[in-house]
């Protein structure tokens, strides 16, 4: 079990880490997110006591980290992937970390065995790739057979294969009884993985549950309503009548809402009492990945912008328009929700979700609302694949060419 | 969704799903872990490097060609009042900047790869991971500094053996001691400064500027003492002394000497700075 309590750390006037509490218990898979930066690795670096915290401690089994006998014994960890000194062979590295302490020799061959480098054992770990990299760090951090396993993004640069083993391998450890502590920038790989989630940005605390509660705290469901589009007025009359009845609605690109605060029937029928027609009335779940991205999105420490190009732009002739920016993009508060049809993410999906929606890339990120009209120069914009338009699906096609003049969401 | 939710960072009881009560124990019984461990630790490390060939293998080559180059090239008389070994001291001149390169990297090339965490995670007794290291290198540098030395001397003795009464196994293990202490010296500021090229650039400084900066001290009358004692204590007149090259009495205690001093003065604050830092 890890236990910090207050953990604050400053590197001269900046603050990596606030006052941040939170336990790790052992039995089940800890996920550990937050964006880049935000701190999780100085956490990390602080329970195994290579940093020494501004205030506050940390501790593991109730000791804090140098005072433990043995450490490797009882806490593994993959910091990152090379920290490895690369002139040495993978097995002088596991055998001298293993003499450390006082492992046998012959368990360094049985960790090279379950992480799948005996073949390349005599090799100079120089010319590893990333993901052999890793695996001998998952094998550094097997070594000692401990009780507590810290996971600084151990999938980075591992192919599929090695992903869905290193998912198993953690839920395997964690079913031993053992705490395991894997931190991660993906929430979709952490949904897959963990029980717990611990959600740090800018060095604080976010959030501090379940997987379960997380998903039904943060990925609360929305209703799809669209009224005819020949007829603006009927959907100003049905957000009044909605709004009256106290939903939240928020109108979305292609000219659809999105009701929250009230069920699919109570919006048929109010619809239905304000005489409007309706021609989608449809249930929709937001992903845990934009949840989270929403959770985290004030804590981004980097934020992408669109590249200009400027400088290497020449003069624009007399009366030439430059190209109009796309919308969304490098603004606060882009991950907001997507329209439905475009933003279903194929990971983390709640059981009944509702089908028929395109997939989207694995990784891909939810296009901005207002998707820029095809051949529209917009060289970055993250685009999810078009998928095949389902035919159940009568709503507009969901790469309708927007009208780049018209106004962003209303939020 | 439309209404984002505020986040709630104090959660004051997070209630978790009822984890296992049973702990993991592994079968493999724990040992108390302590110096010997270390030891043996490190000397995997120093030995599984290639550095570690490069740099001894340059020093041998250095010393020992060098001292055999020499001691074919002199005359018996040369040795009347000089030991077998002085022939190694022009190696060990040399040599002694393998020494210097070996004892930065054994500390500083952990740093420089990150290796360092991984240690430490291992062993966060981090003082006991510095002993260990000083231990093996002076070791290492010792034996090899000395088998280096010693060679040259029983060659030279081989080829001019007739004068007798030439007593020159002390030269051997003070001329060892010497460079063995600049390694350890450039371990301990290597493991302040963390980084190869600044620690072995600063060591060359130690070495080579005391021997270079009287040239100019002895100009002016101000610095005149302090350009003496440069050149009375800077590490290559340092060797010539212990070889017994100019003939002052003492053989170089008073050299070897202030070098212990500083070689101490620096572990200590290698330790010091070990237990403070963050890794």
């Amino acid at each position: 079990m890890i236990e910090a309590v207050g953990l604050t750390k400053r590197y001269g006037d900046k603050t990596a880490v606030y006052n941040l509490s939170f336990q790790v218990r052992p039995g089940t898979v800890t996920g550990f997110l937050g964006p880049n930066g935000s701190g999780k690795s100085t956490t990390m670096r602080m329970i195994l006591g290579l940093d020494n915290p501004t205030s506050g401690q940390v501790t593991i089994g109730g000791h804090p980290y140098r005072k433990l006998q043995n450490a490797a014994r009882q806490v593994g960890a993959l910091l990152d992937a090379k920290a490895v000194h690369g002139g040495r062979s993978a097995r002088s590295h596991l055998l001298c970390l293993a003499q450390l302490s006082g492992i046998p020799a012959r368990r360094v061959d049985e960790v090279l065995g379950v992480v799948g480098l005996q073949d390349v054992a005599k090799k100079r770990s120089k010319g590893f790739s990333l993901g052999m990299g890793q695996r001998l760090g998952i094998a550094a951090a097997l070594l000692g057979d401990p009780q507590v396993l810290l996971f600084d993004e151990p999938v980075n640069g591992l192919d599929p294969e090695g992903i869905l083993w290193v998912r198993n391998l953690m839920k395997s450890l964690a079913a031993e009884g053992r705490t395991v502590f894997v931190s991660s920038h993906l929430m979709s790989e952490m949904a897959l993985t963990a029980e717990h989630l611990i959600v740090i940005g800018r060095g604080q605390l976010l959030s501090d549950m379940s997987v379960k509660d997380f998903i039904a705290q943060n990925s609360a469901g929305f209703a799809r309503v669209r009224t005819p589009d020949t007829e603006p007025q009927q959907r100003e009359k049905l957000t009044a009548a909605l709004t009256e009845a106290g939903g939240q609605v928020l109108p979305e690109a292609d000219g659809g809402l999105r009701v929250t605060g009230l069920p699919l029937p109570r919006i048929s029928d109010l619809a239905h009492g304000a005489d409007v027609r309706l021609w989608e009335l449809s249930p929709h779940q937001a992903s845990l990945e934009e949840a989270y991205m929403r959770m985290t999105q004030g804590a981004v420490d980097y934020r992408s912008t669109i590249d200009q190009k400027e400088g290497l732009m020449q003069p624009l002739p007399p009366g030439a328009q430059p190209p109009a920016p796309v919308p969304g993009q490098g603004q606060p508060g882009w991950y907001a929700p997507p329209p439905p049809q475009q933003g279903g993410q194929p990971f983390a999906m709640p059981p009944g979700m509702p089908q028929g929606q395109p997939p989207a890339g694995p990784y891909g990120a939810p296009p901005a609302p207002g998707a820029p009209a095809p051949g529209q120069p917009n060289p970055y914009a993250t685009e999810a694949p078009a998928g095949p338009q389902p035919p159940a699906q009568p709503s507009a096609p969901a790469h309708a060419p927007a009208d780049p003049n018209k106004p962003e969401d209303a939020r | 969704m439309s209404t984002p939710q505020p986040p709630a960072p104090q959660q004051p009881a997070p209630h978790w799903q009822g984890a296992p009560g049973v702990s993991y124990t592994s079968p493999i019984p724990v040992v108390r872990t302590h110096l010997g461990h270390a030891l043996a630790s490190e000397w995997t490390k120093i030995k599984s490097v290639r550095s570690t060939m490069w740099t001894l293998g340059i020093f041998l080559l250095l010393v020992v060609g060098i001292g055999f180059l020499v001691a074919t090239q002199t005359e018996d008389e040369a040795f009347t009042d000089v030991p077998f070994t002085v022939p190694a001291f022009f190696g060990l001149v040399l040599g002694q900047i393998c020494l210097i390169t070996l004892g930065v990297l054994v500390v500083s090339s952990e740093y420089g790869t990150g290796m360092i965490r991984t240690t430490f995670t291992a062993s966060p007794q981090r003082h006991r991971v510095l002993t260990a290291k000083l231990l093996i290198f002076f070791a290492v540098a010792f034996v090899v500094s000395a088998f280096a030395i010693g060679l040259v001397g029983l060659f030279t003795q081989s080829l001019h053996g007739d004068t007798t009464g030439n007593e020159w196994g002390g030269t051997v293990l003070k001329g060892a001691l010497y460079v063995s202490l600049l390694g350890v010296l450039s371990l301990a500021v290597g493991s302040m400064l963390r980084h190869s090229a600044g620690a072995i650039t600063a060591m060359l400084g130690v070495v080579l500027l005391p021997a270079i900066l009287p040239a100019f001290l002895l100009f002016s009358d101000s610095m005149r003492k302090i350009g003496e004692k440069m050149l009375d204590y800077n590490a290559p007149n340092a060797l010539a002394k212990i070889f017994g090259l100019d003939n002052e009495a003492g053989g170089g205690n008073a050299q070897l000497g202030l070098l212990v001093g500083v070689t101490a003065a620096a572990i200590v604050g290698a330790y010091v700075l070990l237990e403070r830092r963050d890794v």
